[in-house]
């Protein structure tokens, strides 16, 4: 900033914390291709037989697919049902608009235990229980705020009068929004639609009350380390980590794509 | 004169209480350059956007060629429109860019270039077809701009304040190719700025904002020479503003007295009650100054208190009894004509170039 | 004229997302409200459930024990974030961007990976133990599992990125000017970190602080897995009641008071401060 430099202090002690939010998973990482029955680190042998028994086992990757289906099925329509409301919140002046956004983002702030229950009990009668509708639609409750969140901000710093333009230059709602505003706006959806997918692949709580016998991979992990330590656990869990860095890194790139085009 | 292109009755727009446009008058001629003049905040480019469609008129009625557009989208109005920042389609090419309108009619592709074409080379932009606007200059973007808008020839061109972001030198250039460009098409145009010079130097007629009211229409002279109020006087150029009491009314003249001052002889204009407050104006330039005494009305001596030099234009600030100090401007015509401060002259001026608000 | 048009537009824009909410959000949400003022014996309208909550010592203890573990882990958290946040705003961007990995990918890295390394290292004869026990640091293994120093490193590691990204934001909004003035006034280091960063920095800090503690009392799978049986939270509470009790007045009331005050500090702090400081 102005010139002196950070204590060394500053950086030992930064080193450390970093240590301690990284190593755990990197160690579960290197474990899992521990070659023994247990997990050991650092590995006696290496092996991939975690691996094996994770892909080989028919109720792993049952619960796989159905993370994965929800999944898709939550960013789609986390993400037009978003992206439609954010035109509207930023756009249009309706009265009750702050309210409204404000309902939108609620979900993060509501405890996700609280909802869970709510869930459940409702639906139990509406025999929601164990079905992947009743996944998407809880899902993508949790993920709307994150895709508003995105897109406003994207539609926040998209100058007004090129919509005015392309209007005055004959094109109607539909073209404009097409044509020229979609074009700009994709980096921050597509953004949106990430987070979404994350947040619905990863979610658990909600999963441990309303996946029923159709357990989401969550479930089927949280099964496998609450009373014994699965080493299975491991190797999904390298795997989920190299997505979730594929992710972000599919995220940066977005970020850098939405300052190109605005020139 | 040409029929009426765009008539504005009575029209109107409220946001709640707040009142942006009051009742607004406006007839437009085919073929017409109309300036919305006005500072910020007086309605001007909310009345463009009614025009445009984009917002809708709380009271009143918008006409285009006799018939009422109130309830038609933007996209319908058959209108070209040119912003203040361009609005040019970041993620289209300059070629793209000016083609937008002419694919979104469904012309062919050939004829969607020959146009494109031809429009480049009128805002003599020939050749960036494959340029991106972010590797334009301010000024060829706004020149690109105007083609968009113009390659598929509405009949009536909206321009908001569309000079704004460039610089002084670049927007004097872009102010006579808009007039010659705007002249060669005959296109209807209503243009808006705050900008006083800009509106004199390109309008047929100016219209006059303050306040959400329009104070006064008429032709660049008309409302030059003979404001309706004291604030359009002060609008639209420099003006000195003093305040005094009429005197006697004889043959057509008026005698005002200035508290403590010379008198001033001036065209009557409405009758007015000898000891009636009234305010008077006289331009800069219409003050003489001369170093021999003057005989006749309004000849007063004076002193020179303030020198300003501004290349073309002398500014002087001369004191006459009374302690008023009144603006004067003249010409420069070389370092031996320039008066010094504190020497003593005689200011003229005839009474045809005062003029009276009550 | 003008409001039909758009109340129009905003119908289709708005209404399906308002929709899902309303039935998949609301709904549930004030189901559980009914729930919890209903249920009793007799169908008896009223707070009796949260009488029953709230009056109960055992689950007055789990609803303190919940306060004063998202304390100790908000203050963890606190303390850890501000060097960290602090090196990072005066950091170049090339370094800015490798913290920013060390501080997101956990973030977004699900919270059962993370638990299970955490069960993995600090188990009885986990890692931790093993390794300390090799360096003949310690004789005995570290109870760090199923207690609440467990559940406290967990937590404090899953909710660190929430604590850092505010508090960096707002040391990074910091007019780099400031510093200049106070310098040339004659201020040393640790004087302009006093006088300047620091109370620039607290409204930062506040967001953070709320971040993470209004997270921390809603926990359920952390506790769970790294507490084992031994401590409670009121998470669990409300798992045990639905899942194995039943008691659904019970478990709502819990639920309720959960939301109400989760909501009231976030609304509360929003009031105050704004939330803007929050989204980096």
């Amino acid at each position: 900033m102005t010139g002196d430099r950070t204590h060394p202090l500053l950086w030992a002690v930064t080193g450390l914390v970093l240590t301690y939010l990284a190593v755990p998973s990197l160690l579960v990482v290197v474990m899992s291709f521990s070659g023994g029955l247990f997990l050991e680190f650092p590995p006696r042998t290496l092996s991939v037989r975690w691996y094996q028994a994770y892909w080989s086992s028919g109720s792993w990757r049952d619960a796989t697919v159905r993370s994965f289906e929800v999944a898709c099925v939550v960013t789609m329509l986390a993400t037009s049902l978003g992206t439609l409301a954010s035109i509207a919140l930023v756009r249009l002046t309706v009265p009750g608009r702050s309210a409204l956004r404000a309902l939108m983002v609620s979900p993060i702030v509501v405890p996700t235990i609280v909802l869970s229950i709510g869930l459940y009990s409702v639906y139990a009668r509406w025999r929601l229980i164990g079905t992947a509708a009743g996944l998407v639609l809880a899902h993508t409750v949790l993920a709307l705020p994150f895709v508003v969140l995105n897109v406003t901000a994207v539609l926040y710093k998209l100058d007004r009068s090129l919509e005015r333009a392309a209007r005055s230059l004959g094109a109607g709602p539909l073209r404009t929004f097409t044509q020229v505003m979609l074009p700009l706006l994709w980096p921050g959806i597509a953004s949106g639609a990430i987070f979404a997918f994350l947040i619905s692949f990863d979610e658990i709580v909600i999963a441990m009350f309303v996946s029923g016998s159709n357990p989401t991979l969550p479930k089927l992990m949280f099964d496998g380390i609450r009373y014994e330590l699965n080493p299975v656990v491991a190797a999904v869990s390298s795997q989920l980590i190299i997505v979730t860095s594929l992710a972000l890194l599919g995220s940066a790139w977005l970020r850098r794509q939405t300052d190109r085009t605005r020139g | 004169m040409s029929r009426s292109l765009v008539t504005l009755a009575g029209v109107s727009k409220a946001y709640g209480r707040t009142v942006a446009v009051n009742n607004v008058s406006l007839e437009v001629g085919e073929g017409e350059f109309v300036t919305l003049l006005g500072p910020s905040g007086s309605g001007k480019t909310t009345t463009l956007m009614l025009i445009a469609g984009f917002e809708r008129p709380t009271g009143g009625e918008i006409l285009v060629r006799g018939e009422s557009v109130v309830a038609r989208p933007p996209e319908k109005r058959d209108i070209g429109m040119v912003f203040q920042s361009y609005a040019l389609f970041p993620h289209m090419t300059v070629f793209e860019n000016v083609a937008f309108p002419l694919r979104t009619r469904r012309l062919a592709g050939p004829e969607v270039a020959k146009r494109v074409d031809e429009a480049l080379a009128a805002v003599r932009m020939s050749g960036l077809d494959a340029r991106y606007p972010r590797q334009l200059s301010g000024g060829q973007q706004q020149r690109i701009a105007l083609a968009r808008a113009l390659v598929y020839r509405p009949s009536l061109l909206l321009m908001d304040e569309p000079l704004g972001a460039l610089d002084k030198k670049l927007r004097e250039e872009m102010q006579s190719e808009i007039k010659t460009l705007q002249r060669e098409l005959g296109i209807t145009t209503l243009y808006v700025t705050h900008d006083q010079q800009e509106a004199l130097a390109l309008s047929d007629r100016i219209a006059i904002m303050n306040g959400g009211d329009v104070i006064q229409v008429g032709s660049p002279l008309a409302l030059y020479e003979r404001p309706a109020t004291d604030f359009v006087a002060g609008f639209l150029g420099d003006v000195n503003l003093v305040e005094g009491i009429a005197a006697e009314a004889a043959r057509g003249l008026l005698r005002v007295q200035i508290a403590d001052g010379p008198e001033v002889v001036t065209h009557g204009g409405p009758p007015l009650a000898p000891g009636k407050r009234v305010r008077l104006t006289i331009r800069p330039e219409r003050l003489e100054l001369g170093t021999t005494e003057q005989a006749g009305p309004n000849a007063w001596r004076g002193r020179i208190r303030e020198v300003v030099f501004h290349g073309e234009l002398v500014r002087y600030g001369v004191e006459v009894p009374s302690g008023v100090v009144l603006r004067v401007t003249r010409p420069f015509r070389g370092p031996d004509t320039l008066f010094a401060r504190g020497e003593e002259i005689w200011l003229t001026s005839r009474p045809e170039d005062w003029r009276i608000f009550a | 004229m003008r409001p039909r048009s758009s109340w129009g537009q905003a119908l289709v824009l708005v209404g399906p997302a308002l929709i899902l909410l309303v039935t998949v959000y609301l709904y549930p949400l004030a189901w559980l409200l009914v729930l919890s003022l209903t249920g009793g014996a007799d169908g008896v309208v009223g707070f009796g459930a949260y009488g029953r909550f709230l009056e109960s010592s055992v689950y007055l203890g789990v609803l303190l024990r919940t306060f004063r573990i998202s304390l100790v882990v908000t203050a963890v958290c606190l303390v850890m974030a501000y060097p960290v946040s602090y090196v990072l705003s005066r950091a170049g961007s090339l370094t800015l961007r490798v913290v920013m990995v060390f501080v997101l990918l956990p973030l977004w890295t699900s919270i059962l990976v993370r638990t299970y390394a955490w069960m993995v290292l600090l188990q009885a004869n986990g890692l931790l133990n093993n390794l300390l026990r090799r360096l003949h640091v310690i004789d005995e293994p570290l109870r760090l599992m199923y207690n609440e120093a467990g559940v406290v490193i967990g937590m404090a590691q899953v909710l660190l990125p929430f604590a850092i990204l505010p508090v960096f934001a707002s040391l990074r909004n910091i007019d780099p000017r400031l510093h200049a003035a106070a310098r040339v006034m004659g201020a040393g280091p640790w004087r302009r970190f006093r006088s300047v960063t620091l109370p620039l920095s607290l409204p930062g800090v506040a967001a953070a602080g709320l971040l993470v503690f209004v997270q921390a009392l809603g926990f359920f799978i952390i506790p769970a897995l790294l507490g084992g049986s031994r401590v409670i939270t009121l998470a669990m509470v409300i798992e045990t009641q639905v899942v194995d009790l039943l008691d659904w007045s019970l478990a709502s009331s819990m639920a309720m008071v959960l939301l109400v005050v989760t909501v009231v500090l976030v609304v509360g702090f929003d009031r105050l401060l704004g939330l803007d400081k929050v989204w980096v």
